[in-house]
């Protein structure tokens, strides 16, 4: 497996070697199909849906259903005025969608189309809202994507009446609907009203019923409630690169002010979200919230020999990897590759300045965005790790190295149940501390003499 | 007659109703023959499940040649989707051949690219690349933004050939192109034609020898394939290109005869070897037990040597020991049930045969990205006239090359037609399917959902965007193009597969379990009838 992959590090590559980052629209696609009743558009040929929808359906084990404006060589041309004019029209007649969310593409960007326009041209059903995000596929990475349609659903549909509804607004960021489940439940036990965006919860883990529907009632963000973000007090946001430019744009917009904090994975981050949460709603923690604190350091500190000082490759998406980078400091591991494709440099530093929280020299780990597999790869023959955490595409490594691959982030393409339970939250963190201690105990175990190989651990 | 196919038209505006009515077809088999419209634009926002001119170039054409780099020259996202995805395996025919299947390469183009060019990174990237795996061979596929900011990737391609002395191909298959991943495949077929097909000069030292055109060896397919092929004694020169190599498609000229899977995707290329090479080509369908000793009797029967024939019925009778029982236990399950089917562009034919060995029948079939041809057969080729999309599609022409000979001529092929052998033809879908059964061309969501409501299929075989919709309404699904991670499904034992897995969905015991009992169960036994 991989075996042309040489040791020697070739620096500053200018082609991509298997990718740790996919394109914008992908990450708008995902966004939209965490509101209501709400049919993801891709304005441009239609290939590239096919592909969203394909490695979303992967990851989800679900239907992602969205459509496109299929553009051929004449509109490449002349424009895709008329394809999503057209395609709108057929949408609203066929799938009977309350909102379409239309992204772009490189092709629809390169040539200038000019998606704000059309629509304000096009006859809407009356009741239905067509919006709009540009992605350009060219810049940043799905996370931007993610990111830019957020903005796009807050620009058509977000109001300011002038009357404060009480409520905290929580953007969660990339997450499972899994872990949208578990950020509701503990804003929910922290006794906060909330308006959550996007949710996945219900959407992209439907339950099974025997119904085909192409819509269902009660998942995603509600209209009304992303109408109402403008009027919530307060808003916790979840991760910079996925979730701060919406939250700038919330503050601008609408002066509603936030706390961006890191997508709340393992311990102290997750003590970051209640504590934000208990300054919005000056309530005691309850005793559950607690007991589960409880017990995820209980088992913490049960299992620690197993993963004290083990390395660990971590790489994925720029908030994910945060999280997990943080997780893997408070099990004693250290953190020796950590990675992401996502081209934002300051990333580098908010990680050193993580491991600097725990004494970690930067001589010991090596930290890098806007980069690939490849170089991660690389890196792993050079000095190897006990453990990959990142998405399915690490597999190839994990064999090709002997190491084992607790999957974690997008995509998991190649295993079932993951996105349906929490990553984040103390749930979130007694799973995947489980996961990884399994893991290394599966090592230890398999790698021991008979004369080792120990019931009692 | 054609109930089914009103009630679903009926359901459309008339906008749609104009469009969608030609492609849809419930066959009668009357006097006039069953026609369809196909390849043309699909509808913007109807959500077809065609992919694109790339998708169909990189993605399932010159992807899945194992030793050659196949670069995708635009932003990430192509390269990423396109990566490990389809399932088309591949593993070193030899020590030290290498094999970029789990690789994916691209430029990664950003802005800057985009506005001043990104031939300069493209160079760049192939530099890094011949230095760190030397390859012989290098596929350059465009995706949207190439043809629009105008970089010349076959340009690029003739300085690294010169550079380095390797092939490199340029291919200008931008996503836009044409209407689904067919055009694609029409020039990838073309670039194979020009640059690669015909380079080499090694002689295939078997009596009798093939190539296997438009198998990509999905689940190891191609594979079993060419276990049955050897065991009769053929040699395989090369496949096309599945777990194919540069290496071999350069010799494929000199095989005696080309053996075609999936003709969407590939007849060009058999038509153009037939033409400059004399190759004839046969269409074979290795999915299904029956089909498979009937492709394997004809092969036997363009070549007719007795001997060939003996052992071509020793190894079907062997085979068929082989699997006979379990064959006919997975019949005991299955027989009876009925099945849909929407794959790319051969398997919804393919697949009926082989569901028919085990008694189902497939009563709603469609094809995303097919011809006319493939539905109606090669006759009513002369009648399809290109539309400003298949027009932009270059068609390249080829004479003969000196020195090549047709093994038979054209009276003795007509005789071999005759006799059954499917030679330079291929009769399409419509002609194994039933009176009553329906066709759809660039099947859509809606259309899916609205079929199995009224033919309530126990099965629908289609891909993953669709999987999990209809198996949320109760239907069992299986992904037709990366066989739910199984396989394969190809020949004799492929067959067994195929009966196992079909079986193993349609009976796993969760599907019991769907409805929860308090749904079914009377509220508060015991109480009905009033209190004491």
């Amino acid at each position: 497996m991989l075996e042309l992959t040489p040791k020697e590090i070739m620096e500053n590559r200018h082609m991509t070697i298997n990718p740790c980052k996919t394109c914008e629209p992908v990450g708008a696609m995902f966004c939209a199909l965490g509101a209501e009743k709400c049919m993801p558009h891709s304005h441009g040929s239609q290939g590239c849906c096919s592909y969203h929808r394909t490695v979303l359906s992967r990851h989800f084990k679900e239907p992602a259903i969205a459509s496109s404006s299929s553009f051929t060589e004449g509109a490449s041309v002349f424009g895709g005025r008329s394809n999503v004019t057209t395609a709108v029209k057929n949408v609203f007649d066929i799938y009977k969608p309350d909102i379409m969310a239309i992204h772009t593409t490189c092709l629809s960007e390169t040539i200038g189309d000019d998606v704000g326009s059309y629509i304000m041209d096009m006859e809407i059903p009356e009741g239905k809202t067509v919006l709009y995000a540009s992605t350009p596929s060219y810049e940043g990475s799905h996370i931007q994507g993610f990111s830019n349609m957020m903005i796009g659903f807050m620009k058509y549909m977000t109001k300011k009446t002038g009357t404060p509804n009480g409520k905290v607004a929580i953007f969660p960021g990339w997450v499972n609907p899994g872990d949208d489940r578990e950020l509701k439940r503990i804003a929910g036990l922290m006794g906060a009203e909330y308006i959550y965006f996007p949710d996945h919860d219900g959407t992209l883990d439907h339950p099974m019923n025997g119904k085909n529907e192409y819509f269902h009632d009660n998942a995603g963000t509600k209209a009304k409630d992303i109408e109402a973000l403008g009027d919530c007090e307060k808003l916790i946001s979840m991760g910079i690169y996925c979730s701060l430019e919406p939250s700038e744009h919330l503050k601008k917009e609408y002066k509603v002010p936030f706390s961006n904090i890191p997508v709340p994975v393992g311990v102290k981050l997750t003590d970051q979200y209640i504590l934000e949460l208990q300054k919005f709603t000056k309530k005691e923690v309850p005793k559950e919230l607690e007991d589960e604190r409880g017990r995820l350091v209980d088992l913490m500190l049960d299992s620690h020999q197993y993963v004290y000082k083990k390395k660990a490759a971590i790489y994925g998406d720029p908030d994910i990897v945060y999280g997990f980078t943080a997780l893997c400091l408070e099990l004693g591991m250290t953190p020796k590759y950590i990675i992401t494709g996502t081209p934002k440099a300051h990333w580098e530093k908010e990680i050193k300045e993580l491991m600097d929280q725990y004494g970690v020299d930067e001589s010991e780990y090596v930290v890098k965005a806007d980069t690939d597999l490849f170089y991660l790869h690389q890196l792993i023959k050079n000095e190897s790790v006990d453990l990959l955490l990142g998405s399915s595409y690490g597999k190839q490594i994990g064999k090709a190295e002997d190491i084992p691959l607790v999957r974690m982030g997008f995509p998991v393409l190649d295993r079932y149940g993951n996105p349906i339970q929490a990553t984040v939250g103390y749930a979130g963190a007694i799973r995947y501390t489980e996961k990884i201690v399994d893991a290394m105990m599966d090592r230890k175990d398999r790698d021991a003499a008979d004369e080792d190989f120990d019931v009692v651990m | 007659m054609s109930k089914e196919r009103d009630l679903l038209l009926d359901k459309y505006s008339s906008r749609i109703f104009k469009n969608r009515k030609s492609h849809i077809t419930q066959l009668e088999f009357g006097e006039n023959p069953d026609e369809i419209t196909a390849n043309t634009r699909a509808i913007p926002g109807i959500i077809t499940a065609r992919g694109c001119c790339y998708a169909g170039c990189k993605g399932v054409v010159v992807g899945p040649v194992k030793d050659s780099v196949v670069i995708t020259h635009g932003p990430i996202g192509c390269a990423f989707y396109s990566w490990g995805t389809r399932r088309n395996k591949a593993k070193s025919s030899y020590e030290g051949e290498p094999n970029f299947v789990p690789y994916s390469f691209c430029t990664d183009m950003r802005a800057s690219d985009i506005v001043f060019g990104g031939e300069k990174k493209l160079e760049e990237g192939i530099d890094e690349i011949m230095q760190l795996f030397h390859p012989k061979c290098i596929f350059i596929c465009s995706t949207c933004p190439i043809g629009l900011i105008g970089d010349d990737v076959q340009a690029v391609a003739k300085r690294v050939e010169e550079k380095y002395g390797i092939t490199a191909i340029g291919y200008s298959c931008e996503g836009y192109k044409g209407v689904s991943q067919s055009a694609g495949h029409h020039i990838a077929n073309n670039g194979l034609m020009r640059y690669v097909i015909g380079k080499g000069e090694e002689a295939p030292k078997g009596k009798y020898s093939v190539n296997i055109l438009g198998e990509y060896n999905i689940g190891g397919d191609g594979w079993e394939q060419e276990r049955i092929l050897k065991k009769i004694g053929y040699e395989v020169v090369s496949v096309f290109t599945g777990d194919g190599s540069y290496e071999t498609l350069k010799n494929s000229h000199l095989a005696d005869l080309n053996l075609v899977m999936c003709h969407r995707s590939i007849n060009y290329i058999a038509e153009m070897m037939k033409t400059k090479y004399g190759v004839d080509w046969l269409k074979v369908n290795f999915i299904g037990v029956g089909a498979t000793s009937k492709s394997l009797r004809m092969m036997a029967k363009y070549f007719d040597d007795p001997e060939l024939t003996r052992r071509t019925e020793e190894v079907i009778a062997e085979e068929l020991a082989e699997i006979n029982e379990d064959m006919e236990f997975y019949k005991s399950k299955l027989k009876g049930k009925t099945a849909g089917i929407f794959v790319g562009g051969s398997r919804s034919h393919h697949y009926q045969m082989l569901l028919r060995d085990f008694g189902m029948e497939t009563t709603i079939a469609g094809y995303e990205f097919a011809h006319r041809d493939d539905y109606e057969g090669r006759e009513i080729i002369p009648q399809i006239k290109a539309d400003a999309d298949s027009k932009n599609i270059e068609e390249i022409s080829v004479e003969r090359a000196v020195g090549y000979d047709d093994r038979y001529t054209v009276e003795e092929l007509v005789s071999l037609r005759s006799q059954g052998v499917e030679l330079d033809t291929y009769d399409g879908m419509i002609k194994d399917m039933k009176e009553g059964y329906m066709v759809v061309d660039d099947y859509n969501m809606f259309e899916t959902d609205q079929l199995i409501d009224q033919y309530k299929p126990d099965i629908f075989f289609s891909g993953i965007k669709d999987k999990y919709a209809i198996q949320h309404g109760g239907v069992v699904s299986r992904q037709m193009h990366s066989y739910d991670y199984s396989g394969p499904y190809a020949g004799f034992r492929g067959a067994v597969n195929f009966g196992r897995d079909v079986t193993m969905s349609l009976y796993t015991n969760a599907w019991s379990l769907v409805k929860p009992p308090w749904k079914t169960m009377p509220m508060l036994e015991g109480t009905l009838g009033g209190a004491g």
